[in-house]
C-alpha cells in the first residue's frame, strides 16, 4: 500500500487575540483611547508572532504533536469533541492555514468540503455558478464541461439553470453547491459535515456518492458528529482530544471508546435551587438519561435498555403525583410519552421529601437517531394542576451496531422508521 | 510547494518559511478560476443596474465636467494651451481605472475572507482579480477619451505606439499597491478608512487637474517618481502630443516595478497566515 498521506508531529497554535486590561475610571479611559492606538498595532501586530516558551494565556494550542499515516484507498473518519481540534486539522491538510510546526506529505490532488458551496455568488445564474464553483474547488473548466450534465442531473435543479441563484430556495443552492462538490474526482477527498445539509433524503443519496468515491479508490478523510455516518462510512477512524490523537483503531472500537467517555451535558440536568422548575407544590431537581449500567450517558447502544429518570421533590403533603415525560425525535416527530405507573404510589398522597421516578424504555425499541426529552409533572388531586413543564431538558443519541445482532441484520445501509424494534422471525419452507 | 509530475502532484506542507517568490507554475495551474473570477467580477459588478455599462462612462464623465467647470473655467488653469475638457478626459479615464482598482484590490482579501477560510487556492488571485475586471471599464471609458478627441480634431501621434507600455504601467500601479495594501488590511482594517484620503492626495499629487510642467524643475524628478505622473504623462503625449519627456517617465517605472516587486514579497509572506489573522 502507498501512502496518501504523512503527517509528522504538527501543531497549531493560535493567539486568541483577547483584550487585557480593562478601565476603571473615566480619566484613565480617556487616556487609553490616546494610547490605544500604540497598543492596537501591537496587538495586531503580534496576532501571529511567537516566541518560544511563551506561556502567555492568550495562546491556544488548537493541535499538539499530531502524527498518523494514511494509505491510498482508506476511508478514515475523524472524531472528537468540539474544540478537539478537528477542523484545525482538516484546515491544514486542505492547505488553508499552515502548522505552526510539523509537516505533511500529500500524494495526489486534494479536495476539501469544508463547506459546500464556497464562492457561490447570488447574482450569477445556476450554470455559471456551477463553473464557478467547480474552478474553486480545483476543476479545471474542461473537467466542467464534461461533468456538467452529470452534475444537473444529480442536482435535480434543471428547470432553474439560467436563474439568478439568489431566486433559489436554500435546499436548491445546497443541492446544487453539493452537486458540484460530488463531482470532483479528487485522489483525496476531505469532507467536514456535509451530511448536514438538504433533507434525508438527499443526504442519502451524498452518503451514497461518497462511499462510491471510496470505493473507487479514493482516501477519503471524514470528519462528523454522526456516529452512524462514521461506522457506515469509515473502517478506521482517528479520535482528537484536545489537539492529540486518542486514539487511532478500527472504527467499531473507536467510537465505543468515544461513546463509553461520553459525558456530555446532555444526557444530564440537574437546577439548582434558584432555577428548579414547579411551583409551591413540587419543584423538578434533575433529568437524567441512564445505561442499565446505570451510567449518564449521551449516547445509547441500540441493543440496550436506557431510562429516563427524573428527580423532584415534594414540597407539601397531600398530593398525589403524575410524572409523566415525551420523547422526541430529530424530525421532530413525537416518539410516544410515557406516565408513571409505579403501584407504590398510584393514587396515593405522598408525603413531602425526595423522590426519583426511572422509566425504563427496552433495548431493541427506538430508532437510531437523535432523541429529546420533554418532562411534566401533573398533580391529580387535590386538583387537577401542571406543576412543570419543561421541554427539551436531556438529550441522547441512539446508535446501531454493524454486528449483525440488531433489527437491521446484515443490512448496512440506510434504514428509515421511527422506531426498530427486534421482531421475532419464523423462516422456513415449510411453517406453521 | 508542489512538486512531482502533472499527474499525481505532491505536495509538502510545512510552517511559514520567511520570504518567498512568486509561485508562477501554481497560478498557471490555477489559471481556469482565475478567469471565472475576472468573469464573475465583471458581471455582478453592474448586476439589476437599469444603466449597466454605461456607468463605466457616466462616473469619469461627471468628474470631468465638474473638473472643467471648476479647474477649467473657475480656476482657469493653465494646461499648455489645451482645452481644459480634453485635456483633463485624457488623465481622469486612467485615474478612474487606477483608483477604482486599488480601492476594490485593498479591500479584497478582506471581503473574500468567508471563500479564504474554506479552501485553498493561490491567495494571489485576490488582489489581482479587480485590476484585470475593472480593465473592461476601461476600455469602455475610452470611447469618452475619444470622443472629445473627435470633438476637438485631435490625433493620436505617432507616440501611440507605446500604448501597450502605458497600459501595462497603468495595471501594474494598482496590483502593486492592491498587493500591499490588502495585505496590510487584513490585520490593520485602517486601510479602509485611510483610502478615501490616500486617493485624495494621490489625485492632486499627479499632474491630472493641471500640468506637470507646473512642478518647479527642481522638484521635477522627485515628482515624478509617483508612478502616476509617468501614467498620465504618457496618456497626454500619446494621444494629445505634449512633449514625452522620458527623463520624468522612468522614474515612475521604476517605483512602479520597486512597488510590484516588494508587494509581490508582502504578499507572499502574509497569505499564508491571512486565514489565522483577519
Amino acid at each position: 500500500m502507498t501512502t496518501a498521506i504523512k503527517v509528522e508531529n504538527i501543531s497549531k497554535q493560535f493567539r486568541l487575540g483577547t483584550k487585557v486590561e480593562k478601565e476603571d475610571s473615566l480619566v484613565r479611559a480617556l487616556f487609553s483611547t490616546i494610547k490605544a492606538p500604540l497598543q492596537n498595532y501591537r496587538r495586531y501586530k503580534s496576532l501571529y508572532s511567537f516566541r518560544d516558551n511563551d506561556l502567555s494565556p492568550d495562546i491556544l494550542w488548537a493541535l499538539k504533536d499530531v502524527s498518523f499515516d494514511v494509505n491510498r484507498g482508506e476511508v478514515v473518519g475523524i472524531i472528537g469533541h468540539n474544540g478537539a481540534g478537528k477542523s484545525t486539522l482538516l484546515k491544514i491538510l486542505s492547505r488553508i492555514t499552515p502548522p505552526s510546526s510539523g509537516s505533511i506529505r500529500i500524494v495526489g490532488r486534494v479536495s476539501s468540503l469544508l463547506e459546500v458551496g464556497t464562492g457561490f455568488h447570488p447574482e450569477l445564474t445556476g450554470r455559471e455558478n456551477v463553473y464557478l464553483n467547480g474552478t474553486i474547488l480545483g476543476m479545471r473548466k474542461k473537467e466542467v464541461d464534461n461533468k456538467f450534465s452529470e452534475i444537473v442531473e444529480f442536482s435535480g435543479v434543471e428547470k432553474f439553470l439560467d436563474t439568478p441563484v439568489k431566486r433559489y430556495s436554500s435546499g436548491m443552492r445546497v443541492r446544487l453547491a453539493f452537486a458540484v462538490a460530488a463531482h470532483l474526482e479528487p485522489e483525496i477527498m476531505i469532507v467536514d459535515e456535509v451530511l448536514a445539509v438538504g433533507d434525508a433524503a438527499f443526504q442519502k443519496k451524498c452518503l451514497d456518492k461518497m462511499q462510491d468515491v471510496g470505493s473507487q479508490g479514493s482516501t477519503v478523510l471524514f470528519v462528523s458528529h454522526s456516529m452512524p455516518a462514521i461506522t457506515r462510512m469509515c473502517e478506521r477512524v482517528i479520535m482528537l482530544k484536545a489537539g492529540s490523537v486518542f486514539m487511532d483503531a478500527t472504527a467499531h472500537d473507536v467510537v465505543s471508546a468515544y461513546l463509553q467517555g461520553e459525558r456530555d451535558n446532555t444526557a444530564e440536568r440537574i437546577f439548582t435551587d434558584t432555577d428548579a422548575p414547579g411551583d409551591t407544590e413540587v419543584k423538578l431537581h434533575a433529568v437524567r438519561i441512564l445505561t442499565d449500567d446505570h451510567r449518564v450517558t449521551e449516547a445509547i447502544d441500540i441493543r440496550r435498555a436506557l431510562a429516563i429518570e427524573v428527580e423532584y421533590e415534594v414540597l407539601q403533603p397531600g398530593w398525589v403525583l403524575m410524572p409523566t415525560f415525551a420523547l422526541w425525535n430529530g424530525e421532530g416527530v413525537n416518539v410516544c410519552v410515557a406516565v408513571d405507573q409505579d403501584l407504590t404510589w398510584r393514587k396515593v398522597p405522598r408525603p413531602p421529601g425526595r423522590y426519583t421516578s426511572r422509566g425504563w424504555i427496552p433495548g431493541n425499541l427506538l430508532s437510531e437517531g437523535m432523541f429529546t426529552v420533554n418532562v411534566t409533572m401533573w398533580t391529580l388531586e387535590p386538583v387537577r394542576k401542571m406543576q412543570y413543564h419543561v421541554t427539551d431538558v436531556v438529550a441522547f443519541q441512539v446508535v446501531d451496531t454493524l454486528e449483525g445482532d440488531s433489527s437491521r441484520g446484515d443490512w448496512k445501509g440506510d434504514l428509515p422508521g421511527v422506531i426498530r424494534p427486534k421482531l421475532i422471525w419464523e423462516t422456513g419452507s415449510n411453517i406453521k | 510547494m508542489t512538486e512531482g509530475n502533472a499527474s499525481i502532484p505532491i505536495v509538502t506542507i510545512k510552517p511559514d518559511s520567511g520570504w518567498q517568490v512568486i509561485n508562477v507554475a501554481e497560478l498557471w495551474s490555477y489559471r481556469d478560476l482565475f478567469v471565472f473570477l475576472i468573469w464573475r467580477d465583471i458581471k455582478v459588478l453592474y448586476a439589476q443596474t437599469v444603466l449597466g455599462f454605461m456607468w463605466a462612462i457616466l462616473n469619469p464623465f461627471f468628474q470631468i465636467v465638474v473638473f472643467s467647470v471648476i479647474f477649467g473655467r473657475i480656476a482657469k488653469i493653465e494646461t499648455d494651451g489645451i482645452p481644459y475638457v480634453l485635456f483633463s478626459t485624457v488623465a481622469i479615464v486612467p485615474w478612474t481605472y487606477m483608483s477604482t482598482s486599488m480601492i476594490a484590490a485593498s479591500q479584497s482579501l478582506v471581503s473574500g475572507q468567508s471563500m479564504l477560510g474554506k479552501v485553498y487556492f493561490p491567495r494571489l488571485i485576490f488582489p489581482l482579480t479587480p485590476p484585470l475586471a475593472k480593465f473592461v471599464d476601461f476600455v469602455i471609458a475610452m470611447v469618452l477619451v475619444f470622443g472629445v478627441m473627435v470633438y476637438y480634431k485631435v490625433t493620436p501621434t505617432a507616440n501611440i505606439v507605446y500604448l501597450p507600455v502605458f497600459v501595462i504601467l497603468m495595471i501594474l500601479v494598482p496590483i502593486g499597491v492592491g498587493m500591499w495594501l490588502s495585505s496590510l488590511a487584513i490585520r490593520f482594517r485602517d486601510v479602509k478608512f485611510a483610502m478615501p484620503f490616500f486617493l485624495n492626495l494621490l489625485i492632486y499629487s499627479a499632474p491630472i487637474l493641471y500640468t506637470a510642467s507646473a512642478i518647479p524643475h527642481e522638484y521635477r524628478m522627485l515628482y515624478s517618481f509617483n508612478p502616476i505622473v509617468a501614467v498620465i504623462e504618457g496618456y497626454r503625449g500619446m494621444l494629445l502630443g505634449t512633449e514625452m519627456n522620458w527623463s520624468y517617465i522612468w522614474p515612475g517605472m521604476v517605483s512602479a516595478i520597486v512597488i510590484f516587486v516588494t508587494g509581490a514579497f508582502y504578499f507572499r509572506k502574509m497569505e499564508r497566515i491571512v486565514v489565522d489573522v483577519i
